[in-house]
């Protein structure tokens, strides 16, 4: 079970609060738990990462364990924690605008 | 009794102003959306209540947001808009060719006679069609296949299809407007479009006969008449008797023909307005008084309208979709401002009043007038 933290928005666009807690097959990627997302919440496509390209969208930044993983490859590992659910994947809006 | 609905779309949410025939009291609805950029609400002609709001964000790209209550619940309802085929390049500030990239869209307008038929303009400037309430979006493709595509640039605001115009007598002719592109006519329902820019002249284009690059600001149709265009172009109102075949100037006695919303009596097809702004570089009203200028005769000759809107020290601009009509009689006029402000005339201009002044800054209003 990967538990993951929406942003503000996305949570009401999503119509849930708090965590969201999700079955990932296999080893556990950014592309995989995205994925996941999309499959539980479709008003999500294309405000996380791109519909075709499923490149992230450029104000969106992803999280965890303390690091910031927004760089790291779609199909690479997520730490651990994240795997076994001790640590929620984060999904934030980046500091920007006003 | 008749009542009034007003659709404002802000930088931060949409509201929904309420009022009964007499445009006195209001309420107040929302925000909605909150902490999203609303470009556009607008409501269909064949069921009121069925609202559709354009929601975007710099974070999470585009939304479109359907109301079947008049705008009390909304759900989400598509967001996927994507270029038929490879979309080529257009033109950059720069001169440098870039490819077409969709970043939001600036403009609903729900179909004349089909419920759930919408149309959506776009930055960057394509025009898209829904026929399943905005579920599902299809590009219209020739527009954007226009050879003169590739000459297309974006004005200041992106390059943005921010007017679309539904002839009522004839299901196969539309209108739409681009910035920095220019105006254009498809009498196929959509699929082909040719410009209808001859007459517009531009300081910047030193060709009097260039095809496309001027920067259309809004165009307005007045249903009676589909063949009579009005426009606000970045300098120079202009009148087409043509339905956009030729174009000449009705700037006349403004102070400034810069502007940005053009509108037209409901009643009076001849009678129009525009806001006067100082300059393309000066975003303001001229010597900080907010005026409406209307005309009569169809333009070439303006009146100030003031009675109720500031006349000293204001410096808010209005938007090109942020100015409607209602169909009462008599007719009432709104506009909302850069300020937040958004106000009411029930006398056709003659008199003005704020029914919010605080609101976010105001992209675009609408008016529905209901049984």
């Amino acid at each position: 079970m990967i538990r993951v933290v929406l942003p503000a928005h996305l949570r009401t666009l999503a119509r849930v609060s708090g965590e969201v807690e999700l079955d990932v097959d296999g080893e556990p990627t950014q592309r995989s738990v995205l994925a996941a997302v999309e499959d539980r919440f479709p008003v999500l496509r294309g405000t996380i990462r791109d519909h075709v390209t499923e490149k992230r969208r450029p104000f969106v930044r992803f999280f965890a364990c303390g690091q910031d993983l927004s760089h790291e490859p779609a199909d690479a590992a997520l730490p651990d924690a994240v795997a076994t659910g001790s640590e929620p994947f984060l999904i934030v809006g980046a500091m920007a605008g006003g | 009794m008749s009542s009034v609905r007003v659709l404002v779309g802000t930088r931060k949410g949409a509201f929904v102003l309420s009022s009964d025939g007499k445009r006195e009291r209001w309420d107040v609805g929302g925000p909605y959306f909150t902490g999203w950029e609303i470009y556009h609400v607008k409501g269909s002609p064949v069921n009121p209540d069925r609202l559709y709001a354009s929601q975007s964000s710099g974070w999470f790209g585009q939304m479109i947001q359907r109301s079947d209550d008049g705008g009390k619940t909304w759900e989400p309802v598509g967001n996927e808009f994507t270029y038929e085929g490879v979309p080529g390049t257009h033109q950059w500030y720069d001169g440098t060719q870039r490819p077409w990239k969709f970043t939001r869209v600036w403009h609903v307008e729900p179909s004349l006679t089909d419920l759930d038929t919408v149309y959506a303009g776009v930055e960057d400037a394509a025009l898209f069609r829904s026929t399943d309430a905005g579920k599902t979006w299809q590009e219209l493709a020739g527009l954007r296949e226009h050879p003169s595509g590739p000459n297309w640039q974006p004005g200041a605001g992106g390059m943005c299809l921010h007017t679309i115009l539904l002839d009522p007598s004839n299901a196969e002719r539309m209108f739409i407007a681009i910035s920095a592109a220019g105006a254009f006519r498809s009498d196929d329902a959509g699929k082909t479009w040719r410009p209808i820019n001859r007459g517009l002249k531009s300081e910047q284009i030193p060709d009097p006969n260039a095809e496309v690059g001027h920067c259309v600001h809004r165009i307005a149709m007045h249903p009676s008449r589909p063949d009579v265009l009005f426009m606000q172009k970045h300098w120079d109102v202009m009148r087409s008797d043509d339905a956009g075949d030729s174009w000449h100037e009705v700037s006349g006695n403004l102070p400034t023909d810069f502007g940005f919303p053009i509108d037209i009596h409901a009643h009076e097809p001849e009678t129009i307005y525009v806001v006067p702004i100082k300059s393309d570089s000066e975003h303001i009203p001229p010597d900080g008084k907010l005026r409406v200028y209307r005309s009569r005769t169809g333009g070439n000759e303006w009146e100030a309208l003031t009675n109720g809107l500031p006349q000293r020290d204001c410096y808010v601009n209005v938007l090109r979709d942020a100015m409607a009509v209602d169909s009462l009689d008599s007719c009432g006029v709104y506009f909302g401002t850069t300020g937040g402000q958004v106000y009411a005339s029930a006398d056709a201009g003659d008199n003005w009043s704020p029914i919010v002044r605080d609101l976010p800054p105001v992209l675009s209003v609408e008016v529905q007038t209901l049984p």
